[in-house]
């Protein structure tokens, strides 16, 4: 059986209760919220934290105020975005997204806030100590050589969350708190293109929440591509968000692809040239055409690199045919088994 | 059919309540005294020579009970007689990621995996053999010094009759290479072991095996210890599917760690140490060459296999056998040619996996008739009702088939899916396809020459009126223990659950050979009803002289025995059992199976032959995406010739887990690796050892599955049944790469078949090259010159003609199955 | 990080395990998974990968489904949790449990215990799911068995879904009933107790009757 190495755990109780626990040592204390990601990458021997900081027991990371747009508690549980009205009425995007990941006994456990922090992955970090031990460890841990492009002076694990790139479509904002700070961050800029550093919260910070705007006609949505219906991460994903005016043209538009880098990458061209038109035919496909030049995807996830990439064009399509309000449900089913209406 | 009361009737299984209230013992739901744990460590070197361990840290580290190394593990063992090639700890050489180089007990498992960190081990590195096609062009570094030649491991030629001469005879002849990848079993439960003395000073080990009877064999040999003083307790597996069939390396560990320890030891498999098991699918490349008439009908056979062993024996020269036996017990084939060779590489063993051998040349040749359909422009399903093999046949190699329900599948799933309607008449992006198979009921012969019975039974009766059968069969998930105590109620006229099972154990039971090749519910059913007729026979002897009613005329029905003519007249089943107890003493009955001796005598015949087989028709159902080549299976229709179903229940799930295995393979599931730029590393890894990343079908992915169970009795089979837990897996890869070529016109001659695949087929096609996707060709083997065996049609007599005078058995034997063939 | 066993760092827990107060210290490293299998002897529980990627070791946490290999042990106090062991009731079977035991939805029973909790838990919020609500709810559930088909009959049937169950004389003994016991060597079969002897049970085709007092020979066909 795997087991997890020793480590000193707390309890916090408040926020800053356990900002000052990650101030002590900020570099082997990790923080627990669900625990689907730390824990089975403390088991495979990624991740060997000194202290684990469990966020469970502090209610403020569990709340959830609806006023002007959503703030939601980085400690609330996926399954408890799934099963609320309002974020599916409001937020289909979010709501599209938190609904596929992993399964729902993970969604049961799994945080909004832990899947915003979610580690980047690879198929060849994302193994056991023995099997990182026979390829003799790679840059993102313990290695010298990035083994996807071995020429990479960078880490190239891809950013594998779902609700980043349906949460950067939507213009949220995330707080992050330390012992002696307090920034307000947009969720695109939390991201940088690096596999190791993927994240611009410090080691001593904590994601407390999850600013949404007001929905605010925007109409939303993300489309997953995995090999199954449900466990996968995503290898391609495709987060969309659009206004449109009273004649269905496009008065702003969003469209930000998951898993083709090591952070979401916003394909702003490929929204801009919908802009001042409405979703036809033609503007979506110059739209997807656009945004399969920003998919970058690596050879480090399931499927082949280059299908991956080609299929991209039409997943853009999807998430636009979606918002211009086709009906998709054959596409979700056959894709994600699933209408996600 | 005669209706049974028991037999034929959808029950409960008799462990249903086990199962389902979470009370099933399986092997790491043991725990003992003083039990201690055992972590294995593992090679990091897909080939390397050991040149020193150094287990002096890891033995002063705290907890630590013992260090053993392949120092403590002399002698090897291995599956088959003539592959003696495994040793519980690598002693020289290590052959893929993954072999085990050492192993340490510790009172906790922590302190064992933190231990096995501490053990330095030198290795030296060797040149590494990737695939089957490095092994046939690098004859050095032999991966074992054992096998036919250099990295070739087995070479099989055979030809019955004059194939070039029946290819030369025929209107047009079809020449196909197909890739079927490999993938493993993936039972949800890991491997377990616990090894103890017992109080008696004998060694016990419990282990989630599918074969405890070889497993003792070999703990006997590995162990050198009198087998009378070794108990293997076969627990319940959680999923086998053919995995759990060999005697493994943690088994031998933790048996000799707990004779040396004399306390119990434990070993629980990690998932990734599930994967470097393996002796999972064989990836194969294959070529037919097939000679048909314009009618379609088959005028000869040519096929070609290559396998990718792995890096040791396991069950592999059965595996190669199989991957030809079964072609012409499926279609009538008057003259066929088989040639297969199996190749060593530094990668986890391969071995049996449900369907063993059989699925991947299933896939090239059902595909192939497929191709050969369209381009006859004959119906698929027309032309193979047309080549159908004939019950009650000797096949050209020589397996004698009994009856064959298999017309009737095809007819049944062809009406259920509405197949002449729908047939290349569905809309551009949807299809059909079918494709048949058909799978031994157990295979004739054992694993080692003996002429003992592969399944033996005991019945014990006693005055409580209770019935206890023993047997050595072993419950792997499949329903064996039901089929056990469902045919004696049957016979006995009382209730499956007034019986008790005890299975799997070496102490208590009579020899079953285990849990593969289909052959537990024809072998083990048989010889249930044998020792339960044998026990009837006794109370009704015993009854007949109370009631002064004639043997013959007495019913053992609900609970009772009572006269036909008068049903009042008659004693409950416990008076009965009283009255033969009292009348002969102390109540026990046996009954054992043999199955009848094989009609091929040629080197070879010995794989393949089967009391009966079963058979199976499949359609699948696909929707193909033409701009991702993403495929969706909504329904599958599959008809099974099961002959008789003993509890349809248990028969339907054994029929869809089927389907669901076979569209895990047919889509999605790979056993696949990674080599790593050799300027950097030599590494060659598993791609993805993880539950996550090998990808098995969850519940969303399932499409709906309609199936019909065929039944016709075999009078082989007991109350006429047949397998069923392999041969409905079969078709389903092929019948969904058919339904791929009805949906987009494309053909994915390789498993499995991925929308990339497609995707490049279709971007052929659009450049006029050939539409399909898969191996260009086949290499060039240094085939030996094939054994020539006349098919019965030609007068043959199942003899080689050109084979060596056979030494008496005895002798063929030293020759052939050296005890000990690697010397390390 | 080595440290000696036995002196490894200790956690207290105190929670509700099917409705039994628990109270015990264990290593503080362990899952619940661990605790529950090691500590408190609740095999039931099962494990396919102990990272979250297969649903065996699921169990109710206050109601809903988690990943005991995935729960740290020290984070369950105070709650309440289901394990399989915890779904009989007053010496019955939960209906999902007669319905898997009586349908064919265990096979080889490995991944039954998490799919079991799963759907009591869809059960318990959702009164009468679709085949497509039963889906989603198993869906983090592997089973490598069944094809899923008969699981999804079972929890249909389980919740009035018109898919027939088993007679209960093809079901095994209930616990209420126990075994019919009647003194060995009684004359007579007690009156009216068994069913009208069957018509179609074939009759015993005879042949010279042997009586075997070792059951340990062999006799080979």
């Amino acid at each position: 059986m795997m087991r997890l190495p020793e480590f000193r755990y707390c309890a916090a109780r408040s926020i800053e209760e356990a900002a000052a626990v990650l101030a002590e040592s900020p570099a082997d204390t990790m923080l627990l919220a669900g625990g689907t990601d730390v824990l089975p990458n403390m088991k495979r021997r990624q991740q060997v934290p000194r202290t684990v900081v469990g966020l469970r027991g502090i209610p403020a990371l569990g709340a959830q105020h609806n006023g002007n747009g959503l703030v939601l508690g980085a400690g609330v549980t996926l399954t408890h975005i799934v099963r609320d009205p309002n974020i599916r009425a409001h937020y289909p995007g979010l709501w599209q997204a938190a609904a596929q990941i992993a399964t729902p006994h993970l969604r049961n456990m799994g945080t909004i806030g832990g899947n915003l922090c979610l580690d980047t992955r690879c198929t060849y970090y994302d193994q056991n100590y023995e099997w990182r031990k026979a390829i003799d460890f790679c840059l993102k841990k313990d290695g010298a050589v990035c083994w996807v492009a071995t020429s990479s002076p960078r880490c190239l694990a891809v950013s594998s969350t779902d609700t980043a790139p349906a949460l950067i479509a939507l213009r949220a904002r995330v707080r992050l708190v330390s012992a002696n700070s307090v920034r307000e961050v947009d969720v695109t800029d939390l991201y940088q293109n690096d596999g190791i550093q993927y994240s611009v919260r410090r080691a001593d910070e904590i994601l407390t929440e999850i600013a949404l705007p007001p929905s605010d006609g925007w109409r939303s949505t993300y489309w997953k591509l995995r090999r199954r219906g449900s466990f996968d991460f995503p290898v391609l994903s495709v987060a969309g968000a659009v206004r449109l005016d009273p004649s269905g043209g496009v008065t702003d538009a969003r469209i930000v692809l998951g898993a083709v880098a090591s952070r979401p990458m916003e394909a702003r061209e490929a929204a801009s040239t919908l802009v001042g038109r409405p979703l036809s035919d033609e503007a979506i496909a110059e739209a997807a055409e656009q945004a399969f030049a920003v998919a970058k995807p690596m050879d480090n996830t399931d499927f082949t690199l280059h299908w991956r990439k080609r299929v991209s064009r039409a997943f853009v399509t999807y998430a636009l045919r979606e918002l211009r309000g086709d009906d998709m449900r054959d596409e979700r089913v056959k894709t994600a088994r699933q209408a996600m209406g | 059919m005669p209706e049974g009361r028991v037999i034929g009737i959808p029950r409960r299984r008799v462990d249903g309540r086990a199962k389902v209230t979470g009370q099933t013992r399986f092997a790491d739901d043991l725990a003992f005294p003083r039990m201690a744990y055992c972590r294995l460590l593992r090679s990091p070197h897909p080939h390397a020579r050991i040149v020193r361990i150094d287990t002096t840290r890891a033995a002063e580290h705290p907890g630590v009970l013992l260090v053993l190394t392949g120092d403590d593990f002399p002698i090897p063992y291995g599956i088959l007689p003539v592959s003696q090639d495994e040793h519980a700890l690598c002693r020289d050489k290590v052959r893929f990621v993954g072999d085990p180089v050492a192993a340490v007990v510790a009172r906790d498992e922590l302190a064992a995996i933190e231990a096995v960190d501490l053990i330095e081990v030198e290795y030296e590195r060797l040149r590494t053999i990737a695939d089957p096609i490095e092994s046939l062009e690098h004859p050095e570094p032999r991966i074992h010094e054992y096998g036919d030649e250099g990295n070739i491991h087995k070479k099989v030629s055979l030809a019955f009759g004059d194939v070039e001469q029946a290819l030369g005879e025929a209107d047009q002849v079809f020449e196909d290479t197909f890739f079927y990848q490999g993938n493993t079993h993936l039972p949800i439960e890991q491997h377990a072991a616990v090894g103890l003395k017992d109080p008696d000073g004998k060694l016990v080990l419990y282990s989630s095996t599918q074969t405890p009877h070889y497993v003792h064999r070999a703990l006997a040999k590995a162990l050198e210890m009198p087998a009378a003083h070794i108990r293997v307790v076969a627990t319940p597996n959680g999923g086998g599917f053919g995995g759990k069939s060999d005697p493994f390396n943690h088994e031998v560990v933790v048996a000799k760690a707990a004779l040396l320890l004399d306390r119990p030891v434990k070993i629980s498999l990690t998932r990734e140490e599930v994967f470097y098991c393996h002796r999972g699918r064989h990836p194969v490349l294959m070529k037919f060459r097939t000679g048909v008439k314009k009618d379609g009908t088959i005028t000869g056979v040519h096929l070609q296999t290559l396998l990718d062993g792995g890096a040791y024996g396991s069950y592999g020269v059965a595996s190669t056998f199989y991957t030809g036996a079964l072609q012409t017990v499926t279609y009538h084939i008057p003259a066929y040619h088989f040639q297969g060779c199996r190749a060593f590489t530094n990668k986890p063993p391969c071995g049996p996996k449900r369907g063993h051998g059989t699925p991947q040349s299933r896939f090239g040749q059902e595909v192939q008739l497929d191709k050969i359909a369209d381009a006859l422009s004959l119906d698929p399903a027309d032309l193979r009702l047309r080549i159908v093999e004939h019950p009650d046949t000797l096949t050209a190699n020589y397996l004698r088939v009994g009856t064959i329900g298999l017309a009737e599948c095809i007819n049944r799933v062809t009406v259920a899916a509405n197949w002449k309607a729908r047939f290349r008449k569905l809309p551009r992006g949807r299809g059909l396809g079918l494709a048949c198979s058909s799978y031994l009921s157990g295979a004739g012969l054992p694993i080692y020459w003996n002429d003992m019975p592969h399944s033996g039974v005991q019945l014990k009766l006693d005055r409580s009126g209770g019935v206890t059968a023993f047997c050595g069969a072993t419950e792997i998930g499949q329903g064996s223990d039901d089929v056990l105590v469902g045919c004696i109620a049957e016979i006995l006229g009382i209730d499956p659950f007034d019986i008790r099972a005890v299975t799997g154990d070496t102490d208590l039971t009579p020899v079953d050979l285990g849990s593969y090749s289909s052959r537990v519910t024809l072998m083990m059913g048989n010889a249930a009803i044998q020792a339960a007729e044998r026990a009837r026979d006794i109370l009704a002897q015993a009854v007949s002289r109370k009631l002064d009613v004639p043997a013959a005329r007495l019913v053992f029905a609900d609970r009772r025995v009572f006269d036909a003519e008068d049903p009042a007249r008659g004693v409950s089943f416990q008076d009965a059992v009283c009255l033969a107890e009292t009348a002969f003493g102390t109540l026990g009955t046996t009954g054992s199976y043999t199955p009848p001796k094989s009609a091929a005598k040629f080197k070879g015949g010995g794989v393949g032959p089967s009391p009966t087989y079963s058979y199976t028709a499949a359609i699948v159902e696909v929707d193909v995406d033409e701009t991702t080549g993403w495929v969706t299976v909504p329904r599958v229709w599959i008809a099974h010739d099961i002959g008789r179903a003993l509890n349809p229940t248990l028969v339907r799930g054994q029929v869809e887990g089927s389907v669901y295995m076979g569209l895990g393979e047919a889509l999605m599931e790979e056993q696949a690796f990674r080599r790593l730029p050799a300027r950097l590393s030599s590494a060659l890894v598993h791609k993805f050892p993880s539950l996550l990343e090998y990808k098995s079908p969850t519940s969303l992915d399932m499409p709906e599955v309609f199936t019909e169970l065929v039944e016709n009795p075999d009078p082989a089979g007991p109350f006429g049944a047949k397998e069923v837990g392999q041969g409905p897996l079969l078709p389903i890869m092929p019948a969904l790469a058919n339904a791929v070529y009805d949906a987009v016109g494309v053909r994915i001659d390789e498993v499995p078949i991925t929308p990339d695949k497609i995707v490049k087929a279709l971007d052929a096609a659009r450049e006029g090259k050939p539409a399909r996707y898969g191996p260009a060709s086949f290499p060039t083997v240094p085939w030996p010159e094939p054994l020539q065996v006349p098919p019965p049609w030609a007068g043959g007599d199942g003899h080689a003609t050109n084979e060596p005078p056979r030494k008496s058995r005895r002798a063929a034997r030293t020759a052939d199955q050296p005890e000990t063939v690697v010397r390390t | 990080m080595a440290s000696q066993p036995g002196g490894r760092a200790q956690t207290h827990l105190a929670c509700v395990v099917n409705g039994d107060p628990v109270d015990i210290t264990c290593a503080g490293y362990k899952t619940l998974l661990e605790v529950l299998r090691e500590d408190l002897g609740l095999t039931g529980t099962k494990h396919g990968c102990e990272l979250g990627e297969c649903g065996a070791c699921a169990v109710l946490v206050d109601g809903e489904p988690v990943l005991s290999c995935l729960a740290l042990a020290v984070e369950c106090s105070g709650r309440a949790i289901t394990t399989v062991e915890g779904l009989t009731r007053d010496g019955r079977l939960d209906p999902l449990q007669e319905a898997f035991a009586d349908l064919g939805a265990a096979q080889c029973g490995y991944c039954t215990p998490g799919i079991l909790l799963t759907a009591r838990a869809l059960l318990d919020r959702v009164e009468r799911p679709t085949r497509d609500d039963i889906r989603e709810a198993l869906s983090g559930n592997l089973c490598r068995c069944t094809g899923y088909q008969q699981i999804f009959e079972a929890v249909e049937s389980a919740c009035g879904h018109a898919q027939p169950t088993l007679r209960r004389a093809q079901r095994g003994p209930e616990p209420v009933e126990g075994p019919r016991t009647s003194a060995c060597g009684s004359r007579e079969a007690p009156e009216g107790s068994e069913a009208e002897p069957s018509r179609r049970a074939r009759a015993h085709g005879g042949g010279a009757p042997c009586a075997v007092n070792n059951a340990g020979r062999g006799d080979h066909a």
